[in-house]
This record gives C-alpha cells, sequence and structure tokens, in this order.
C-alpha cells in the first residue's frame, strides 16, 4: 500500500469508537418542532431524513479520497433514541468497559439526561414493543429462550444489487413519479398510504443529493485553499464527482465507489439496520466501469487498488452502534456485518469469478481491517484459483474471507420461491444469511434458545433457575420410558415457544411498519417503489422473517446422552441423571465423565447421534418454516449464533452433554467444543447431514494451525476437504487458523496482540476484544491433530 | 494377474488387530486418505515413532499423562482392537466423498502391515472392488509370498529403505536387511509403483554413506522416481516416554533443516523427485 493508504489506514486504526449525539439532538430538534405532527408518519421520517443530512456536520479527513462520515468524525458513532434510548447507566457502561468500549464525552451525558431521554423515552420503538407484548413472551425473553433484534436496532438485512450503478437518484425520483402518477385514486383502498409513501422516498431521494453537495461545497472551499498543486487538482475532481453522484448515474470506478459510499451513508444515518447493508457482488457491479477506465486510460490497476483501500477505509470508520442490556452483552463488536461477497455465479449461471475478484482478494490480504469482511462465492464453476488464493489470505490468521457455497445460496432462495436469476444474483451477508441482494427484505428476528428448550422439558414446563413455570407442562420426564416420549415432549415445548416468537414477531414487525418506515432504504429495494410501500412493510419484492437457532449441537449431544445412557444401555435412570444435572455433577464426577467421555456425540460422523441430530432439524425447520409474517412472506430458519451462544450458555443450567452451568453451548453448526474426535472430514460429514438447503444459512467453524497450510500440499488438501463439504450442500466453513499458544499468549499480554484477528462466528474480531469466555473458548475449540 | 481380484464371499469376516485409525491423514500418500494402522512388526528399530504398535497382540500399557509439571498420573490404556474387514470397511467408506473429490483413498500402514497378510489382502480387495486408491506403508520386512499374495492389489507402495549395510541394521533394527533388499528389487522388477523412504535419524540412516549406499542400490531400478526424506522428530521420543519404555536411541537432536534441505538437493541431482516429510 502506498504512503496515503498507509497514513489513512493508521488513522483509522487509531482513532477511538466514542458515542456522538450529534444524530440524536439533530432528531428530538425535529420532532420537537412540532413539524411531524402535521404529515404522516413515513413524510415525517422523510423530512427527518433530510433534516440530519441538511444539519449534520460534512466531515472530510485530510488526504481521502472517497468521503463522507456517518458521524461528524471517524468513529464517532450516532445513537438512534427513537428505536432505543440509552439510559445514563448504559453510557457508563460503554463508556468504562473494557472492550468494544465507546468514550462518552461529558456533555453527551448532560444532553442525554435533559433532552433526549425526556423526548423518548414511552416513544422508542423499544419502550413500544415491550408495552405490547403479552407475558408470556416476555417471561420467554427474559429466562432466554429467545432474543429479539427489533427492540434495538431496525429491521435491515439486506444488501444493495447493482441498480445503482445504472440509475442516479434523479431517476430514481422519475420512477417514484411514475408509480405516484400511476396511483388509482378511485379503486386502490391503499392509495393514500401509497401517496405518502412515494413522496417521502421523493423527499429523501433529494435529502441525498443535497447532502453530497454540501460535500462537494466543502471540496471546493478545501481545493481553494490548498497549496499543494497535486491535492488541489485532486480535491477539485472529488468536487465534481460529488456534484455529479448520487444525482445522475456514475461514469467511472471512482464515481460508483462515491456514489455508493453515500448511498451507504444514507441508510445507515436513516435507522440502524441490523446488518450488513453492503454493496454485495462488488467484483461484479466495478468490473464494467473498472474495464472501461482502464481501456480508455483514466484509470490503472493501481489507480483502482488505491481507491478501493481507501473505500475500506471508510467501512472500518463505522463502528455498530453500541448497545444497551442484554444484546450488548450477547453480541458484543463493533463490526457491522459488512460482508463483500467475491466470485459467485452471474445472473446467466456462468461462473462470476473476474480480473477485479483477485485485485479486491489483494486488497482484502493488504489491508487486514475488521471492516468489511469478506467471502468468496464458490460454485463448483469456481476455478481453483478463487479458493486457493482465498485460502491464501486466510492462512495469513486473519479470519477472512469466508468461503460460501453458491451450489447451496442458489437452491435455497429457490425453494423459498425467488426467481432464479434473483437468487444468481444474490449471496450472503451478515454472518451467512443468503439474500437475493437488492430486492429482498430478509429480517433476523432473534435467536432461539434450543438447548433452553430442552431444560425446560427436563422441568416439566418449568425453568430450574427461576422455578417459574413458563413452558407447558410435556410429563414428568421419570415417568417416560421411551426416548420417543422424551422426544415428543421436547419437541411440544418448542412449538410452545415458537408460537410465543412468532406471535411477537408479528406485534414487533407491525410496530416498525407503523411509526418506523424507511423511505430512504426503500427507494433502493425492489419493489418498494413500484409497490408504493415501505421496506419495513412488506414493500420488497420478498419478505423473509428469520428465526436464528442456537446450540444445535449441545442439544443432539443432550437428546444422544439421554437415549443411550438412560434409555438403551440403562447405565443410569432419569432420577440419578436429573440429580446430578441439579447439583451441576458436584459429588458425580464419574457420571459426568460417563456423559463426556462415553457418549456418542455429533460431530464425529456416527450414525446414532447425527440420527438425532436430523431429528432435531426436523422439529425446527417444521414448526418454523412457511408461517406467514406480517409482510407478506414467510418464517425460515437458519443456524448461526453471532456470539449468542455465550449469552444462551449463561442461562442454562448443567445439561446431559456434560456442560456444566452457565459455559457456552455449541455454536453455529460446529460441534460441542471438544467433542469432535476424528478429525475434520467427520465434522464435515456430520454438518451435512443437516439439510442445508432448506436454511437461509447455516455457519460451520473449522480451526486449523497455520502449519496445515504453509506447504502447497496442505493448502491443496484443505481446498479439497472445502470442495468436498461444498458437493455435500454444505452452506459455509470458515478456518481460524491460529495456534492456541499464540492466543494464550496474547490473553496474559493483549498489548502486544492487538493484531490478532480471529474468526469468531460469522465475523472476525480483534481476539484482544472479546470477552474472557469467548476467548477461552476459541482457545478451546478443538485443534486439530496436524501440525 | 497372478491372484483373483474377487473375495471368495466372506472376506469381510475376516479380521486382524489395529491399533489406530486416521482420517484425513494428509501424508500418506496422494490426496485425502484414511490411514489404517496394523499392530506388530518384525523389526526393533532404536527410533521406532510407534512403539505400541511392536507387538501383534492387543496388550495393556500404562500411559503416563502428566496434567501439571508436577503431577504425574498413569492409567492403564489397551492398545489395539481386533475388527473385521467388513467393519473397517464401513469406516473408511464414510470418507469416500473426500477421495473422490481430492483423488484420494486409504493407506495400510503400522507396524507392518504385511505381518497380517491375509487380512491386508482382503481389505485391499475390498478397498479395489469400491474403486479406492489403496497404498502400503512397507518395512519391506516380510516373506516373498506375503508380498506375492497382495503386490497387484496396490496403487502404490511406500517403502522404508532404512540402512543399506547390512550389519548396521541388524544393530539399529534387531534383523538383516537381506529380505528387504530382496522384496524392494522384485516389487520393482515387476513394475510396481514404490515410492522410497528414507527415516534421516542423525549418524544412523542420516549419514554420508548410507545415502550413497542407498542411491547405489536404487539406481539400476528404473521404476524409482520418487524419494521421501522424513526428517526425526521428537514425537516418537515423547511416545516411548509416555509408555514408560526406555528409548535406546539417547538424546538425538532433530537435525537442522538447512542439512535436510541440502541432503534432499544432493537426491534430486541424481534424477530424483525428493520430497520432505512425507
Ligand atoms: S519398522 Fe516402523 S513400526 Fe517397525 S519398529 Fe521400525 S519404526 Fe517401528
Amino acid at each position: 500500500m502506498n504512503e496515503r493508504i498507509k497514513r489513512l489506514r493508521e488513522q483509522s486504526l487509531r482513532a477511538k469508537a466514542s458515542v456522538s449525539l450529534e444524530r440524536a439532538m439533530l432528531l428530538t430538534e425535529f420532532y420537537d418542532s412540532g413539524q411531524a405532527e402535521r404529515v404522516s408518519v413515513p413524510v415525517a421520517r422523510a423530512l427527518a431524513f433530510r433534516y440530519l443530512l441538511e444539519h449534520k456536520e460534512v466531515c472530510i479527513n485530510p488526504d481521502e479520497l472517497i468521503v463522507g462520515e456517518r458521524g461528524p468524525a471517524p468513529k464517532a458513532t450516532p445513537t438512534y433514541p427513537e428505536i432505543c434510548t440509552h439510559s445514563l447507566n448504559d453510557f457508563e457502561v460503554l463508556h468504562n468497559r473494557e472492550k468494544v468500549s465507546f468514550q462518552v464525552p461529558d456533555d453527551a451525558r448532560k444532553l442525554q439526561r435533559d433532552a433526549i431521554i425526556p423526548f423518548w423515552s414511552g416513544r422508542s420503538i423499544r419502550d413500544r414493543i415491550f408495552a405490547e407484548v403479552d407475558a408470556e413472551w416476555r417471561a420467554a425473553y427474559q429466562a432466554g429462550v429467545f432474543t429479539e433484534f427489533q427492540e434495538q436496532r431496525a429491521p435491515g438485512h439486506t444488501v444493495l444489487d447493482d441498480k445503482i450503478y445504472q440509475k442516479g437518484m434523479l431517476q430514481f425520483k422519475d420512477d417514484i413519479a411514475d408509480s405516484i402518477a400511476a396511483l388509482d385514486m378511485y379503486s386502490d383502498s391503499n392509495a393514500i398510504d401509497k401517496w405518502e409513501e412515494l413522496t417521502a422516498m421523493n423527499i429523501s431521494a433529494d435529502a441525498l443529493i443535497a447532502y453530497a453537495k454540501r460535500h462537494a461545497g466543502k471540496l471546493r472551499d478545501l481545493a481553494e485553499e490548498e497549496s499543494n498543486s497535486a491535492r488541489k487538482d485532486e480535491l477539485r475532481q472529488m468536487t465534481t464527482i460529488c456534484d455529479r453522484v448520487p444525482a445522475e448515474a456514475p461514469r467511472n470506478f471512482h464515481e460508483a465507489l462515491q456514489y455508493y459510499w453515500f448511498v451507504h451513508l444514507g441508510v445507515i444515518t436513516e435507522l440502524n439496520t441490523w446488518d450488513s447493508f453492503n454493496p454485495g457482488r462488488l467484483d461484479q457491479h466495478l468490473l464494467p466501469f473498472y474495464r472501461r477506465d482502464v481501456e480508455s486510460g483514466v484509470l490503472t490497476e493501481e489507480g483502482a487498488r488505491e481507491l478501493l483501500q481507501a473505500f475500506w477505509i471508510k467501512f472500518n470508520n463505522q463502528p455498530a452502534p453500541p448497545k444497551v442490556g442484554v444484546t450488548a452483552e450477547e453480541s458484543n463488536t463493533y463490526t457491522d456485518f459488512c460482508l463483500i461477497n467475491l466470485g459467485g455465479v452471474k445472473e446467466t449461471g456462468e461462473d462470476a469469478a473476474n480480473d477485479l475478484t483477485y485485485l479486491i482478494l489483494d486488497v482484502i490480504e493488504e489491508m487486514r481491517l475488521l471492516q468489511p469482511s469478506s467471502m468468496g462465492q464458490v460454485s463448483k464453476k469456481s476455478p481453483d484459483r478463487l479458493l486457493s488464493r482465498a485460502l491464501d489470505i486466510i492462512k495469513t490468521g486473519y479470519g477472512q474471507p469466508s468461503l460460501f457455497n453458491t451450489d447451496a445460496i442458489v437452491p435455497e432462495l429457490v425453494r423459498q420461491g425467488k426467481s432464479i436469476i434473483d437468487a444468481r444474483n444474490g449471496g450472503a451477508s451478515g454472518c451467512v444469511e443468503a439474500g437475493a441482494f437488492g430486492k429482498e427484505a430478509y429480517i433476523l428476528t432473534g435467536y432461539f434458545n434450543l438447548v433452553k428448550v430442552l431444560e425446560i422439558t427436563l422441568h416439566n414446563g418449568i425453568d430450574p433457575r427461576t422455578g417459574d413455570e413458563i413452558g407447558i407442562r410435556t410429563g414428568d420426564p421419570k415417568a417416560f420410558e421411551s426416548f420417543d416420549e422424551l422426544y415428543a415432549a421436547y419437541e411440544q415445548q418448542l412449538r410452545h415457544f415458537v408460537d410465543i416468537k412468532i406471535k411477537g414477531n408479528r406485534i414487533v414487525e407491525r410496530l416498525w411498519a407503523k411509526y418506523l418506515p424507511a423511505p430512504f432504504l426503500s427507494i433502493l429495494i425492489n419493489d418498494c417503489v413500484a409497490n408504493g410501500k415501505d421496506y419495513n412493510d412488506g414493500g420488497a419484492r420478498y419478505n423473509t422473517s428469520y428465526v436464528q437457532g442456537v446450540g444445535t449441537g449441545s442439544v443432539t449431544d443432550c437428546l444422544s446422552a439421554i437415549k443411550y445412557h438412560v434409555f438403551d444401555e440403562k447405565h443410569f435412570d432419569m432420577s440419578t441423571l436429573l440429580a446430578a444435572l441439579e447439583a451441576n455433577f458436584e459429588g458425580a464426577d464419574d457420571l459426568r465423565r460417563q456423559l463426556l467421555d462415553e457418549t456418542p456425540k455429533y460431530g464425529n460422523d456416527e450414525e446414532y447421534v447425527d440420527e438425532i441430530l436430523r431429528a432435531v432439524f426436523e422439529s425446527y425447520f417444521g414448526c418454523i418454516d412457511g408461517r406467514p409474517n406480517t409482510r407478506g412472506g414467510h418464517h425460515r430458519i437458519n443456524l448461526l449464533p453471532t456470539t449468542c451462544h455465550v449469552y444462551f450458555g449463561s442461562v442454562v443450567g448443567a445439561m446431559p452433554d456434560g456442560r456444566v452451568s452457565g459455559e457456552p453451548v455449541s455454536e453455529g453448526i460446529s460441534p460441542v467444543q471438544g467433542a469432535d474426535r476424528h478429525g475434520p472430514t467427520a465434522v464435515l460429514k456430520s454438518a451435512a447431514k443437516i439439510d442445508h438447503l432448506r436454511t437461509g444459512g447455516t455457519l460451520l467453524n473449522q480451526k486449523f494451525t497455520p502449519q496445515l497450510l504453509a506447504d502447497e500440499t496442505g493448502l491443496t488438501k484443505v481446498a479439497h476437504l472445502v470442495r468436498s463439504y461444498f458437493k455435500m450442500d454444505g452452506h459455509h466453513i470458515q478456518f481460524n487458523v491460529v495456534t492456541a499458544k499464540t492466543l494464550r499468549e496474547a490473553q496474559k499480554n493483549p498489548e502486544k496482540h492487538r493484531d490478532l484477528i480471529v474468526r469468531v462466528a460469522g465475523y472476525s474480531d480483534y481476539f484482544v476484544d472479546l470477552g474472557r469466555n469467548l476467548q477461552d473458548e476459541i482457545i478451546l475449540r478443538t485443534e486439530h491433530w496436524h501440525s | 494377474m497372478r491372484h483373483s481380484n474377487t473375495t471368495n464371499g466372506n472376506g469381510g469376516a475376516v479380521s486382524g488387530i489395529i491399533f489406530d485409525l486416521k482420517k484425513f491423514a494428509l501424508h500418506d500418500g496422494p490426496g485425502i486418505r484414511t490411514t489404517v494402522f496394523f499392530k506388530g512388526c518384525p523389526l526393533d528399530c532404536w527410533w521406532c515413532h510407534n512403539p505400541e504398535a511392536r507387538k501383534p497382540q492387543i496388550e495393556s500399557l500404562c500411559l503416563k499423562r502428566s496434567l501439571s509439571e508436577s503431577d504425574d498420573v498413569s492409567h492403564g490404556e489397551t492398545v489395539g482392537r481386533r475388527v473385521t474387514v467388513d467393519e473397517l470397511m464401513v469406516e473408511i467408506m464414510k470418507d469416500e466423498v473426500f477421495y473422490d473429490q481430492s483423488g484420494g483413498g486409504v493407506t495400510f500402514s503400522g507396524g507392518e502391515p504385511l505381518m497380517q497378510v491375509e487380512f491386508l489382502r482382503e481389505l485391499l480387495l475390498a478397498s479395489r472392488s469400491r474403486g479406492l486408491h489403496t497404498t502400503v506403508d512397507t518395512s519391506g520386512y516380510a516373506p516373498a509370498e506375503a508380498f506375492d499374495r497382495i503386490d497387484c492389489l496396490v496403487d502404490l507402495f511406500y517403502y522404508d529403505l532404512k540402512i543399506i549395510d547390512e550389519a548396521t541394521h541388524q544393530k539399529y533394527t534387531g534383523m538383516s536387511n537381506r529380505l528387504i533388499l530382496e522384496n524392494f528389487e522384485r516389487l520393482c522388477q515387476n513394475g510396481n509403483r514404490v515410492q522410497v523412504r528414507i527415516p534421516m535419524i542423525p549418524g544412523i540412516t542420516d549419514t554420508d554413506d548410507n545415502l550413497e549406499d542407498t542411491v547405489r542400490f536404487i539406481k539400476p531400478l528404473s521404476v524409482i522416481t520418487e524419494i521421501a526424506l522424513l526428517p526425526y522428530n521428537r514425537f516418537g521420543e515423547d511416545k516411548w516416554e509416555r509408555f514408560g519404555m526406555v528409548s535406546r536411541l539417547g538424546d538425538v537432536a532433530v537435525p537442522p533443516e538447512e542439512v535436510i534441505l541440502a541432503r534432499a538437493e544432493r537426491l534430486r541431482a541424481c534424477g530424483y523427485t525428493v520430497s520432505v516429510g512425507g
């Protein structure tokens, strides 16, 4: 990387994350002014958006090539009080906590106390949600049976397709105008709502154009003042760019990147979408610009590399907005899950890897930044070069890129009813979620704790932590005469809690649709404009609600232990087992050893237990998939944890897999830590027994020591390992390439290992920023025995 | 072909004693492989890295496991188990998808697999009939007839040539190497694919003389094109200790990488493809 990029990168790494109340104050000013009350909700939201973009500070950092920050400075992170309002205590926690801290300026505390909290209390969506859900939901939520994403972050989870590279905001405004003109005011009962929504979109499009012009203005001033003539030229050129995009379609590589960046800022300023809004198939979208510019001589490969690197730094400058309460525990990270997709297939089905794919991979390798995250989409048509180049970068130990199976993603999306073209133009985002980019609102609604459900089943509907009866009475397990009886009870309990979750989802969805529409995001996702409907209200072409199952491996091993020891081999009876669990295995060392060492465990390619895994999958799938949401789409499942398996473990007591109280449950579809004892092929075989094609994504973590990938032979064989897994329809695999020794060292001397990035679960994070539990777990996770 | 390729119908019931089965074996032949370790070996190499494999019987060994520096605990461990060909094939075939993808297969190692030649033969037949690539990793110390029973069923031999000088061989392995060298020549003359494996034990096998002898010995055998140098490591030593056995090797320094690389270069200059570390 050149000197400029080195400097910008350094600045970005050094900048400390802080809380900025700029957005919160502007928003409150707007809503306090009374303007919002005179118009419809969507229009008020659009006017608020405009107010923010008109008044927020324009920040242009020295030497930059791509401009625009969400906050007043790099890593100055806004809050979204209309969604959840931080308490003063939250601020203290954020400010003082060791990991992933946010500095809270002194005046911010005062403003929060005097202006923000009084205005938004009772009005924030979080407050509204907790006021609307019923007692059952609240009890299950508090017990840790599930979480709710939308109590703190907006229903995001969507990724952009190629539309902005063909149209400027002015053209989008034309589309909006056409849609308004086509409204049937005489017979369409929703025509008024549509008119309001489309009007809101129109205002939002203008707001973004004006925001870019403010940057052009500032750039012009800077160019005037600049004494260095090279930089002066650059600033002039950047002025031209910001005058042009996003109003008009981009004409070249630089304009395309800057256009995207304004759009990105628009989306993450409008709301704090969870998660991952990003350009998606970047190597596809930019290719025409890259080829044209290089051919015509206005751009060199080096120039493109520099621009991409500058673009990368912009992502790194935007930490994920700080959360509050339990969510802060369950998912603690600066990363905002932007996952750049590389490779895959074209909409014609042909392999899509190209020159730019490899150039971007170079950028990823060189930049080594936490954000954006990146992944390689590998189809059977992908060249081996794509996979080996990706592994080459993975082996440097930075956890990126992760690897996804295009040949699983496409059929997953098609099964859900997407057209094959939309599916091929899609990919994976966030952690691992499959989506039709630019056309789908695929909302993650919350994690679901399968292990907790089993624990409640083993206590006949009672949560043993509190003694509260939060489930249904599925029978006293001591009276069960067969494993099938126990399993039927588990399934019944599962359905009960899934029902509660889905009922809650309906309430939450309606609240968002009613109070917090997202007219700007709606411009970007088909067919919101054509439908005159908001993204948060089912305006998108496809509308999916996911419930993410957590603890598949743990719950499978628990059931296996009961089946094997209690019913099949009769080593001990249910009362003995339950007593040992209640005592957290105190005085039951031998029994625990049996559970740990002499039980068939998931991850070893053993039919006895993998049969149970299939049942666990079918039950979960069966009670969720296909149930309608309120946005005209359906509920679906995926199996991923982010870091929620740590929180979920903390609310579950000792369990029959030998896990002691409070320990994390298994993550993603990975086996329980240490339970896989026959190496990676056995893990992959077991994992492939889940029907990935009926999910919207699964997450599998594998850890390797760097030695394994050190030589060509090792690298090739790992590539074969990946291809084999993908042949079996595996959705995703990621590699942590580190040694336990290094990690222990890092735990002891964090200051010396600040740069150590590990893949946690669907994303990479700085090891030293992780909590002790998670650090320990990563160290423990089976290190494969080849060194 | 001297032997029929079909089983006699109940070959699957034939059993033998193995002491380990390792999946995702990366250094035992082409592609991703499963390696089966046969128990029992006729040699007694000073540097043996699998001391628990030597006795042909199932045995109970006292395994020392140190939990911390001050706290040594011992516990008994059964080494070896009797398995049938059918049972083993089920386990081996579990990774078929990986073999297909990578051009891998199954490797029979040990110990000395030819010590249980009928068991080995049935396994090779069963593997062959399932289209698997087969590798046999041998010390070469077995009756000529044993090789005759299997050589047409083996895609690749990994063949240890430890020491060419007979007296030295006798000293460090307990046996003369005459049989080993004769079998080697015969396998080569019959056109089998054979890769030479040389354990690099400093001062014993890893000497100028022994390597020159080795080249002189294999030179006339034109089928030999590949040599693997297997540098000495402390892995074996650690095992001796854990099984409470006394190694006669004493304190041998792990040879520095440049020494091994220089050896490899010398062999390459003689026209061989040389790999280091298998
Ligand atoms: S031939 Fe192999 S298994 Fe047998 S004693 Fe020598 S090193 Fe050990």
